[in-house]
């Protein structure tokens, strides 16, 4: 029975068989989407610090971190919905809002500072499980769901708080130690925040990669007919990523107060949007299926490097979102050219 | 000839209205490839949806090595050893072939994959059915032929210890070689002793690869018989008009709706 397949007329070249050097490079992106991210980081840290120096400052690198801790944090939730091919408008809203309700919490009604952290990290769960809710039960489309409850959570965040803000002096310390300073390597500081949205990045990068959940959220959204077909449940999977997602945002909450080292509710509009960059330049695909949070972070990283470093060099803080702007196009130029390895 | 494994026994399905299977009986024996065949509409791809435990259905039962089945879901049909290849493939693209082939019965603890097991086992499935065109089980599936893709979904179907295995319109989209491909692969399920069925439109195909040949016409199982005691013709006129001499539909009256 091996015979018939040794015929010649039946074998076809491989797969992977590179027939030109862009087709190579297009092969390589499919595989390890984190290659082009990461080249763009290499060459924007070694393109600017040729322009200032100052840029390797031990000093000015901590800053770009602690810079991008709050999107890169946000944007990590936001990476799980655009993998499943949804897309999530309401993650500044959701973020704000539970910083709001936390900081009222332990501030106006005089909840001790863990439970209030905690009954805001609930508050984010919620919402976005009500997100996971409108899409998978009531079926609607991610984008009206997350550009309805955008409005809705930003409205009810401004009837909440009043539009006050509660500054951290205001509140129990442990309401904004994430803006602390855990450990600092001479002048490069890290904060409390940042190793929080580090720690979030190892293990969201572990479950999607190593457990039966990740392969069941790239699979959903990669291709959900193909999924349900295979016996996943695919509007559990769904509904489980809008949550897990809340649950990110409501800890990017406590990021974000000690960032600010106040409860803000006039600010995060940008986080929507924001967020969605740092996941775009990161590589992963608006269509679902591919990308990796890894390159979110390294998205995130990107922006921060390019806002630092082109204040630096002394453009114009004006430009910086023409720079941002084109990095997006960038991006999703080449994810359309990547998906096109299809013969 | 060998044992029944799968039984159809006057299996009906409407949806809503239209009454798409009537009383359909249909027997799957282990070893052999019974094909399918039956014009658009004709109800072969609900009848295999049926057998997939996607569709409940409306009446009859199916029997499975002797004893009724309940398929309620697609869960229940895998756990029978009832494995579909389903005409759009039904393949994640972005996943390479061994994500592919476990998905959504991933092997290891559900919190640590066991991907070095997979992959072992995705390689020896592709091995005994002398599949050789996939140079590596870690290629994203978007970036194989037509043909490889049809391979990867028919190895995906027997990695379970499958008894008996679906494949609808296999060939559809295939150029000359890769349909030469999959039609060897079909009859080497056979020869590891699963009962295949075939749904196909190609006559070529059916009588080449086929030892029973079921024909539906309009929702009903017009004729069940072995290929070699029908022609090409026979076959044709059992499609379009449900009956040909002596087989098929006793009264033309029967089948006008």
């Amino acid at each position: 029975m091996a015979t018939d397949t040794a015929d010649p007329s039946t074998s076809e070249p491989p797969p992977t068989a590179p027939v030109t050097p862009g087709r190579r490079l297009q092969n390589l992106l499919h595989a390890n989407p984190i290659v082009g991210p990461l080249a763009v980081l290499a060459l924007a840290i070694l393109a600017f610090s040729l322009v200032n120096p100052r840029f390797l400052a031990a000093a000015n690198l901590g800053l770009v971190l602690q810079q991008v801790t709050v999107i890169a944090t946000l944007a990590l939730g936001q990476t799980l919905v655009i993998l499943t091919a949804g897309i999530d408008l309401a993650v500044g809203a959701i973020a704000v809002f539970a910083s709001m309700l936390m900081a009222g919490a332990a501030h106006t009604l005089g909840v001790p500072g863990p439970v209030a952290l905690i009954l805001g990290i609930l508050a984010g769960t919620a919402m976005g499980a009500f997100n996971g809710w409108l899409v998978t039960v009531v079926r609607l489309p991610p984008f009206i769901v997350t550009l309805g409850t955008l409005s809705v959570f930003f409205s009810l965040n401004a009837v909440v708080s009043h539009g006050e803000t509660i500054r951290g002096a205001e509140m129990p310390p442990i309401m904004t130690a994430t803006g602390d300073t855990a450990f600092r390597i001479g002048a490069f500081g890290v904060t409390w925040g940042s190793l929080i949205m580090l720690a979030l990045f190892v293990v969201f990068s572990y479950s999607l990669s190593s457990t039966a959940w990740g392969r069941h959220v790239y699979a959903t959204g990669d291709d959900l007919e193909a999924a349900r077909l295979a016996g996943i449940r695919t509007g559990r999977v769904l509904l489980s990523v809008y949550l897990v997602a809340g649950v990110i945002y409501g800890i990017g909450a406590w990021v974000l107060m000690g960032r600010l080292a106040a409860a803000s509710p006039n600010i995060g509009a940008e986080y929507n949007l924001n967020s969605i960059t740092a996941v775009v330049i990161g590589g992963t695909s608006l269509f679902g299926g591919r990308g990796l949070v890894v390159g979110t972070l390294v998205g995130a990283l990107i922006v921060g490097v390019f806002q630092n470093g082109l204040q630096l060099a002394g453009v114009d803080v004006v430009w910086q979102g023409t720079a941002i702007g084109l990095l997006v196009l960038v991006a999703v130029a080449v994810d359309q050219r990547i998906r096109k390895v299809k013969r | 000839m060998s044992e029944p494994i799968l039984q159809l026994r006057g299996v009906s399905k409407s949806f809503g209205a239209v009454q798409v299977l009537h009383d359909v009986d249909l027997t799957v024996r282990a070893g052999e490839v019974t094909a399918l065949v039956g014009d658009n509409g004709a109800g072969k791809s609900t009848l295999v949806k049926c057998v997939a435990g996607i569709h409940p259905i409306d009446g009859g039962e199916i029997v499975f090595d002797g004893t009724p089945a309940t398929l309620g879901s697609p869960a229940d049909a895998s756990k029978l050893g009832i494995e579909v290849v389903y005409q759009d493939l039904a393949l994640a693209d972005n996943l390479d072939i061994v994500q592919n082939m476990f998905l959504g019965r991933e092997r290891g603890k559900p919190w640590l994959l066991d991907e070095a097991d997979m992959e072992q086992a995705a390689r020896r499935t592709l091995a005994s059915l002398s599949v050789r065109t996939v140079t590596s089980v870690r290629t994203p599936v978007a970036s194989l032929s037509g043909g490889q893709r049809q391979t990867v979904a028919i190895a995906k179907a027997v990695l379970w210890d499958s008894r008996v295995v679906l494949l609808d319109e296999p060939t559809a989209a295939l150029g000359v070689a890769q349909t030469r491909q999959v039609l060897d692969l079909v009859r080497r399920l056979a020869e590891q002793g699963i009962g295949v069925v075939l749904i196909s439109h190609n006559m070529a195909d059916v009588f080449e690869v086929a030892d029973r040949i079921a024909t539906l016409y309009l929702g009903r199982m017009v004729a069940e018989v072995p290929t070699r005691d029908v022609t090409h013709g026979q076959v044709v006129e059992l499609i379009t008009a449900g009956r040909s001499g002596d087989l098929g539909l006793a009264r033309p009256e029967k089948v006008v709706q």
